[in-house]
């Protein structure tokens, strides 16, 4: 059972900050005056979390940690956590969630970008928009999303989803360009529209696009018309939609699954079925 | 100041000293006799184990294609970054260090002198330029020069006089201190989108075989008296079956006249000691080269000891790249360096359930356990082809102590489990082998006089360990000496302390080793060459040498050729 700690930011800064220690793993077992004292870095100088925020405990049972106000600046929250749950009642820094393995983080406003970077389980809430590089790794790695759940009920920057492997992403808003690039599993559902390069370089895995499609790669060839996909268990989207194979640029096998209704320049495809 | 390292068990394989507490007296970065005791600074090595400086024979650490593996894989910097302190200088890792964290690793482990192999003379001067950027380590580099157009063409003249020449005045443009061959012919051929698969195979356009260069260039090596033997990384590398191609090249320098030593060393033999038809049939063929080796002299090797780990593999072999590429499908560079040979980078993760990569690594361990003499076989790991070199600890463990190569074997792919003879053999190196694999046998391999060993007029370059020898049983208490090797007590390079308990206290420069080559004729570079580089070079004739001043610590020794 965790104790309940709320931090309130106390001061703005001028540079980023990386405070890797803001995760319920940490706090785990820890006194007030230990958390106080955890370390992190503004700008290149090393402070405490207690420079930074004002930490109060409470004993309710559930959620873990609560950061209430704007933590734009601040990077890192949640790093690696593999239990408990973070709420943030404002905007998230960059690479909030990386690497995390399990929990869950519920974002009530904005996130930036990398946010989920290589998850490996748990769910990522963002109420917001979230920013570029959703679930993607860092630059140059390969491995991408490997499990997990991520919802953003706004719109999503470019370059999400890169590398997937397995999981689940939910947008409810707009996606930027090159979503599901490089992608090898999982599934992708955009309630709105899609940018371009949707699903360049794609190997497996499925995307869902419930409104209009920017434009389509022509390394993706139709297979045929399907009146709904599952998204997950219990959860469905109705279509009809056009099933896309590809990319075929790569030999892959991925499945766009693109609104019809919502999509009548690509009827040109339909007679290729 | 004077230094005296005081009450430790040396091993010193050299001189034949086998851990007896000694002292060791350092006076201006050389080993003496003695010094006076009150006018010295005394390290207490009681119950240390005193070992000399490391030597690496093989390990890509600067050059043109170690830079580009490090633009490649950004992640592999994220993962692994070092902030700076007040002495060192702040850096990244992991597979592909940045220049000052090689050096500052290195040291940590007890290292002073490493080996750049393959450079291609074209970026001679690049390698040059990274090489004066690392600190700590005296350092040498080896120039590609199998497939060398004026050796092919010499070569296929039949005129190894002038083939001499050329190579040696090639070792004293490129700055460089033996012969290194890679896949000769192939990397000519792979200009041409091909590659030899036997060492009788025809090269392209100057219809000699891969045999000829090695004899000739084995040849031009003794007329040239090198300190090393030529540095050969076999044809057919990473090929099933290849352990047939590499018997034959052992076979075919068989008839080089050596006086029982050593004419070829075989770089990362592991690579090429694989038998079977395909991946499928996969087997190790360690056993029929170890009982070759064991029957002759004139064969030295290392080990290039796979590590269950993310790595970069490099290598001047492009079209062995382009076979790992077809593997992995991963991200990856390629390309054909003009008239001089090709290479390659892509990215490799080594893992203990993939049955091959488990046989490649039960290779390793079987290649420097069935070679008997171990001053025949080194420790590397052809950094950072098979594993970085700071894995090299957990190697030495897997040596020394056969519960520990249990331990991993364990967690092997059941499949490997059952191909691998590793179980059957019940070898442990002691101490004293480790400091001949790690050491001794590089340096005398190298010829390097005043390496690998503590005698009198040695470097003062020295390792101390926090292992006592006595106390500890390094096949029992393998994690003990797998701890103590990782950081040194104490690393002392030209008598200056330079770590001490895992810390670095100073930064030092090391020098670098060079050929000053005198032939009895000099090379005489004609009009008709001079036109050659106009026509095929992408650099004139006159800006292809590296001079002297581009050498920081410049430490040329002279050789006296044949020719």
């Amino acid at each position: 059972m965790f104790n309940v700690i709320i931090l309130t930011p106390i001061k703005k800064t001028q540079y980023p900050i990386i405070a890797q220690c803001i995760s319920p793993d940490v706090f785990q077992e820890k006194t007030l005056e230990q958390i106080n004292n955890l370390p992190i870095w503004i700008g290149n100088k090393r402070r405490i979390l207690s420079d930074l925020f004002k930490i109060e405990k409470t004993t309710e049972n559930s959620p873990s940690i609560i950061i209430n106000g704007d933590v734009s600046q601040v990077r890192r929250i949640g790093w690696g956590m593999t239990q408990g749950e973070i709420v943030v009642n404002g905007n998230a820094g960059m690479h909030l969630g990386k690497k995390m393995s399990g929990g869950k983080i519920v974002v009530n406003g904005n996130a930036e970008g990398w946010a989920g970077s290589e998850m490996k389980g748990g769910l990522l809430e963002i109420k917001g928009d979230a920013g570029d590089y959703l679930g993607s790794p860092y630059r140059g790695s390969t491995i991408g999303m490997r499990k997990g759940k991520i919802v953003v009920h706004g719109n999503v920057g470019s370059d999400a989803a890169v590398h997937m492997k397995s999981g689940l992403i939910k947008i409810h808003g707009n996606s930027g360009p090159f979503m599901g690039f490089r992608m090898t599993g999982g599934v992708i559902h955009i309630q709105k529209d899609a940018g371009t390069r949707l699903g360049a370089c794609m190997t497996g895995g499925k995307i869902v696009v419930s409104g209009v499609l920017e434009d389509m790669l022509p390394t993706f060839a139709i297979e045929f018309i399907k009146g709904k996909v599952k998204i997950e268990l219990g959860d469905k989207a109705i279509g009809p939609f056009f099933v896309f194979l590809g990319d075929l640029a790569e030999n892959g096998r991925g499945k766009l699954f693109i609104s019809k209704e919502k999509n009548p320049q690509l009827s040109q495809y339909e007679r290729f079925l | 100041m004077d230094l005296l390292i005081k009450n430790g068990f040396v091993y010193d394989p050299i001189n034949g000293i086998n851990g007896e507490r000694m002292d060791i007296a350092i006076r201006n970065n050389k080993i003496v006799e003695s010094v006076i005791e009150k006018n010295s600074k005394i390290i207490d090595a009681t119950g240390l184990t005193v070992f000399p400086g490391g030597v690496d024979i093989h390990t890509h650490i600067a050059g043109s294609e170690v830079n580009t593996g490090r633009l490649v894989r950004p992640e592999d910097h994220e993962k692994d970054f070092v902030r700076k302190t007040s002495v060192t200088r702040s850096g990244v890792g992991y597979s592909i260090p940045s220049t000052f964290t090689t050096g500052y690793r290195y040291s940590l482990m007890g290292y002073t002198t490493v080996m750049n192999p393959s450079m291609a003379a074209l970026e001679a001067k690049h390698t040059h330029e990274e090489l004066n950027d690392i600190p700590m380590l005296d350092k040498a580099t080896y120039p590609l020069l199998g497939d060398w157009w004026l050796v092919l063409e010499t070569i296929q003249k039949g005129d190894l006089e002038e083939c001499a020449r050329y190579v040696a005045w090639m070792l004293e443009i490129t700055k460089g201190y033996a012969i290194k061959i890679v896949n000769p012919g192939g990397l000519e051929s792979w200009g041409f989108g091909r590659n030899v698969h036997s060492i009788d195979d025809q090269i392209p356009n100057f219809g000699i075989t891969p045999r000829d260069i090695m004899c000739g260039l084995a040849k031009v090596n003794k007329m040239l008296n090198l300190p090393h033997t030529i540095h050969l990384h076999t044809n057919n590398l990473g090929v099933p079956g290849n352990y047939e191609t590499t018997l034959d090249t052992m076979k075919c320098l068989e008839s080089i006249p050596s006086n029982g030593k050593p004419v070829v060393h075989i770089t990362h033999l592991q690579f090429s000691s694989f038998a079977g038809e395909d991946w499928g049939s996969f087997r190790s063929g360690a056993a029929e080269i170890a009982g070759y080796i064991n029957n002759h002299n004139h064969v030295s090797c290392d080990m290039g000891q796979i590590i269950f780990t993310d790595t970069t593999t490099m290598t001047a072999d492009g079209p062995f790249e382009y076979t790992l590429y077809q593997l992995s499908g991963h991200k990856w560079v390629n390309s054909d360096v003009e008239t001089e040979t090709s290479g390659g980078i892509i990215p490799f993760h080594y893992k203990r359930k993939n049955p091959v990569n488990a046989i490649q690594w039960s290779i390793g361990l079987e290649l420097a356990l069935l070679i008997k003499n171990p001053w025949k076989v080194f420790m590397t790991t052809d950094h950072p082809n098979a594993g970085p070199f700071t894995a090299y600890p957990k190697i030495l463990a897997w040596l020394a102590s056969k519960k520990a190569r249990m331990a991993t074997f364990k967690r092997l792919h059941k499949k490997a489990q059952k191909k691998s003879i590793l179980p059957s053999i019940d070898r442990e190196l002691s101490l004293y082998d480790i400091a001949i694999v790690t050491r001794a046998g590089q340096a005398k391999a190298l010829n390097l006089k005043e390496k690998g060993h503590l005698g009198v007029g040695a470097d003062a370059d020295v390792a101390i360990f926090d292992l006592n020898p006595e106390k500890v049983d390094i096949a029992n208490k393998f994690r003990t000496f797998r701890r103590a090797f990782t950081n040194t007590a104490y690393t002392i390079k030209g008598g200056k302390i330079l770590a001490k308990d895992g810390e670095i206290l100073q930064q030092a420069e090391g020098k670098t080793i060079w050929l000053d080559m005198q032939t009895k004729k000099e090379i005489e570079i004609s009009e008709e060459i001079k036109k050659k580089f106009r026509e095929y070079w992408t650099v004139e004739y006159e800006n292809y040498p590296v001079s002297e001043h581009y050498i920081k610590n410049s430490s040329p020794i002279k050789i006296k050729a044949d020719v």
